[in-house]
């Protein structure tokens, strides 16, 4: 049997890659009428606004982009973990002290802080695959505030984010594996042996939302991939997928895809908080790690087929859903069932020590959804939607519990499918992790736009598209091109959230924040010289830095408008530097001065019909030369 | 001819002297709770709405303070801000020295109706009447040479020259990309309705004897 569908794979893969290379992606049989139906459906006039956030990973520009749905339109770029000049980000001191050393990241999988396995509109995290680290976006300003990590002991933070159902941990899985303590070296030959793999429990503060490393779960080196966490009756649990159990360590496209399972994790995050708290743990960096063979009840495997992506609990939080991505079928979990195993210890065998429970006792059933399953989303009236990478589209499917004549034939519950273009990796379903999904919109992210765009050369864009999800066929209804590249994302009403446009003279806590132009100026410690500079339309003050070779300069400009929308930078001219202030806000950015000269500095974020007209001069005099006249800094006739 | 005046100023006298009956004594003392209420609602609104201000700005002037609309009253700052292109002076709280002065009088003016209530007299009345009324029609001038001073007092160095203006008091006008409308509010409809009262107790009591 499992001979036969490889070979349909083989062919299907072929396939595949045939129509994907055409560019065979016309969508076919839609009328006019429903061209316009669809049109109206996801039009937004101009002056109204979308509906909803749609949260998408930037993948490795290391960044989130925010759109709207229905329309689908890019709104906003958060920067997260890498420089962004348009809104300064990674100039200023406060942004590049979180980035580090690090000028990229790779963002995977946001997710929303949730209270009761809701979305509460606090905060969105996401995970840097690259640097294994995670941050943590404010959702009352859309601003990135915290990035923690890397996180010890760990390597390829892919696994993640995943967000407990009340926000009390952000759950992580490694992708990569490496040998522990880190900064041991060890022959990647010796991979079985040495190398280690690892699930992390993040801390989040309920009140600060500041996170910390919690505790950490030792595994052996498998890859592990997607996950989600329990609730309802799974409540507490989470559960990864992974690759490579065969823990190979070269050519893994071959060398991992030799079983025909692959061993899923089933965490009791709860029992391992508690291991911790027992004193069961030993501190490794700092981090206290649980060794499942000797804690039993944190981890358990489960060996699911082949290749899996996406391990997604349900909103009844009954079912779990694993997709393989090469295995025609989605596993379907009984979590009840999986709960009666572990409690009667039905388990087929163990890896290194952790019980593997008996695949048999636990699953429901393996829907004939079509190739290349990845991430299934549930829209909480009992139906599931699985990404389809290698047949390329959405497949709709009835959630159990199913009749006897459905059980005989599971391709009875295979409902829809909805063509996508292409190769669609992930998809989200509004509110999907919730306990009450929204429903209605999906939106698939392709892998592969091939040709769907205007002609933009070879460097190019993915695909999104808007599926509405309301009626019992699917309608694809808009399409959308990002940039690379998103691989997840999360959807919230804008109802559920105010985010403050201005940032109140009040709030401003910046202690170097000034206001009037009688508190400005420029003053001078050794080398140190600091200047506090006011911006408002449509000028700097003062508008005049003097300096000398070998200063290190210190700017604290603040933005003294409250008024939405009116924002000043601040660039200067061939120092590197743009910061960019939000209306209340204070930004401190340094520059070495190295080299003698006059250097304008300008406003850089279009701001009044005197924008052009909103500059200064930095003045680095070779030391010794004749300072500046007393006074000689210009004055203004009008007093602001 | 003496004859004639001096009946005259009988009658006036007699007139003066009328007593107000109870209805009239009711008018005076909601008069005066008018007067009261309208200190806790703005006098005047001006609005000024630009293609990049499609809700508006908003500043509203009460007996004793400028209030701006928006957040924290940011619409002042605001159109301070955007006065400062044409050079014209912040428009600050302080340098009206009527709103000092203001609540004063009628503070003052409540006094004299309810002495007016006691004494109860057609005189007092009168006197009210004329005492306000110019109080009022000082208050409008004293408010409209503002507007003028703000409008005519441009600093000649500003970014924008612009011919000078006084803005309107009452109505709608385009000034350059603002649409300004400027309108009476509810406690300028309560001193509105306040001097009416007071016209309302003395013609109540028109045919009242003379003590």
């Amino acid at each position: 049997m499992k001979t036969s569908y490889n070979r349909l794979l083989a062919l299907a893969l072929g396939f595949a890659a045939a129509t994907t290379f055409t560019g065979c992606g016309k969508q076919s049989g839609t009328t006019q009428a429903d061209r316009t139906e669809n049109a109206l459906s996801s039009y937004v006039a101009p002056g109204e606004k979308d509906e909803y956030y749609l949260f998408y990973s930037g993948g490795h520009s290391g960044q989130v982009f925010v759109a709207g749905i229905p329309s689908m339109r890019h709104i906003v770029t958060i920067p997260v973990f890498a420089p962004y000049p348009a809104s300064g980000y990674g100039f200023d001191e406060e942004s590049k002290k979180m980035m580090g050393d690090f000028t990229w990241g790779d963002v995977h999988h946001p997710g929303l802080s949730q209270t009761k396995s809701k979305y509460d509109g606090r905060w969105l995290f996401v995970n840097d695959n690259a640097n294994n680290r995670i941050a943590r976006i404010d959702l009352s300003d859309f601003k990135t505030r915290q990035i923690l990590g890397p996180i010890p002991n760990s390597i390829g933070n892919h696994g993640s984010s995943f967000i407990t159902e009340n926000s009390e941990y952000i759950l992580c899985a490694t992708r990569f594996s490496t040998p522990l303590p880190k900064g041991r070296v060890a022959d990647p030959k010796d991979y079985e042996k040495e190398f280690s793999g690892m699930v992390s429990g993040i801390k989040v503060d309920p009140q600060t939302g500041e996170m910390s490393v919690g505790w950490q779960i030792l595994t052996p080196p498998f890859d592990w991939d997607l996950g989600s966490t329990g609730k309802g009756p799974s409540s507490g649990w989470a559960f990864w997928t992974s690759y490579n159990t065969e823990m190979a360590h070269e050519t893994l496209e071959v060398n991992s895809s030799q079983k025909d399972r692959d061993l899923a994790a089933v965490v009791n995050w709860r029992a391992a908080e508690k291991a911790v708290a027992d004193g069961l743990a030993t501190l490794m960096d700092g981090v206290p790690i649980i060794d499942p063979a000797k804690v039993p009840g944190v981890l358990y495997f489960l060996a699911i087929g082949k290749s899996p992506h996406g391990m997604d609990v349900d909103p009844t939080g009954k079912w779990v859903v694993a997709g393989g991505k090469l295995q025609p079928s989605t596993t379907v979990i009984n979590f009840e069932k999986l709960q009666a195993a572990i409690n009667g210890k039905t388990f087929e065998g163990d890896m290194r020590g952790v019980p593997i429970i008996k695949y048999d006792a636990v699953v429901e059933g393996e829907v004939p959804v079509g190739l290349g399953p990845l991430h299934t989303q549930y829209d909480g009236k009992g139906f599931a939607y699985t990404s389809m990478f290698i047949d390329s589209n959405i497949t709709k499917w009835k959630m159990p519990p199913w009749s006897d004549e459905e059980k005989k034939d599971l391709n009875k519950v295979v409902l829809d499918k909805m063509p996508t273009h292409f190769s669609t990796g992930h998809l989200v379903v509004a509110g999907s992790d919730t306990v009450e999904p929204y429903g209605k919109w999906c939106v698939a992210m392709n892998k592969l736009s091939a040709g769907r765009h205007i002609n933009v050369g070879p460097s190019q864009p993915e695909s999104s598209q808007l599926i509405d999800i309301s009626g019992d066929k699917m309608k694809m209804v808009a399409e959308a091109f990002t940039e690379p590249e998103p691989h997840f994302a999360q959807i919230l009403k804008v109802s559920e959230i105010e985010p403050k446009e201005v940032l109140a003279k009040a709030d401003n806590k910046n202690p170097n924040a000034v206001w009037d132009k009688e508190s400005t100026g420029v003053t001078r410690t050794g080398n140190q010289v600091v200047a506090k500079v006011t911006a408002i339309r449509s000028r700097f003050n003062p508008d005049r830095i003097e300096a000398q070779v070998g200063d290190e300069l210190t700017v604290h400009v603040t933005n003294i408008e409250q008024t939405r929308d009116m924002i000043h930078g601040f660039g200067v001219i061939e120092q590197n530097v743009n910061v960019v202030m939000d209306p209340g806000e204070t930004k401190t950015f340094k520059i070495k001065l190295t080299k003698a000269g006059v250097f304008p500095f300008y406003c850089t974020n279009f701001c009044s019909a005197l924008h052009q007209e909103m500059q200064g001069y930095l003045v680095v005099r070779n030391a010794g030369d004749a300072p500046p006249a007393p006074g000689a800094a210009p004055g203004a006739s009008l007093q602001r | 001819m003496a004859q004639i005046f001096a009946r005259l100023l009988r009658r006036e006298f007699r007139f003066l002297h009328k007593p107000l009956n109870f209805a009239s004594r009711l008018f005076l003392l909601a008069a005066a709770v008018a007067i009261a209420a309208s200190f806790f609602f703005p006098l005047w609104q001006m609005h000024l709405v630009a293609p990049q201000y499609s809700d508006g700005l908003d500043l509203y002037i009460f007996s004793y303070k400028i209030q701006g609309g928006g957040l924290n009253g940011q619409h002042l700052v605001e159109i301070n801000n955007l006065n400062h292109y044409i050079g014209m002076k912040p428009i600050q709280q302080a340098d009206f020295l009527e709103m000092r002065w203001m609540p004063f009088v009628f503070g003052l003016i409540i006094l004299l109706i309810l002495r007016s209530i006691v004494f109860g007299e057609m005189s007092n009345v009168v006197d009210l009447f004329a005492l306000y009324t110019y109080f009022g029609i000082f208050s409008i001038g004293s408010f409209w040479y503002r507007l003028y001073e703000y409008g005519h007092n441009l600093d000649p160095t500003a970014p924008m020259r612009i011919q000078p203006f006084t803005p309107l008091l009452i109505g709608v006008k385009q000034i350059a990309n603002f649409r300004e409308s400027s309108f009476p509010q509810t406690g300028a409809y309560l001193l509105f309705l306040s001097v009416l009262l007071i016209l309302l107790a003395g013609w109540w009591s028109r045919k009242e004897k003379a003590a």
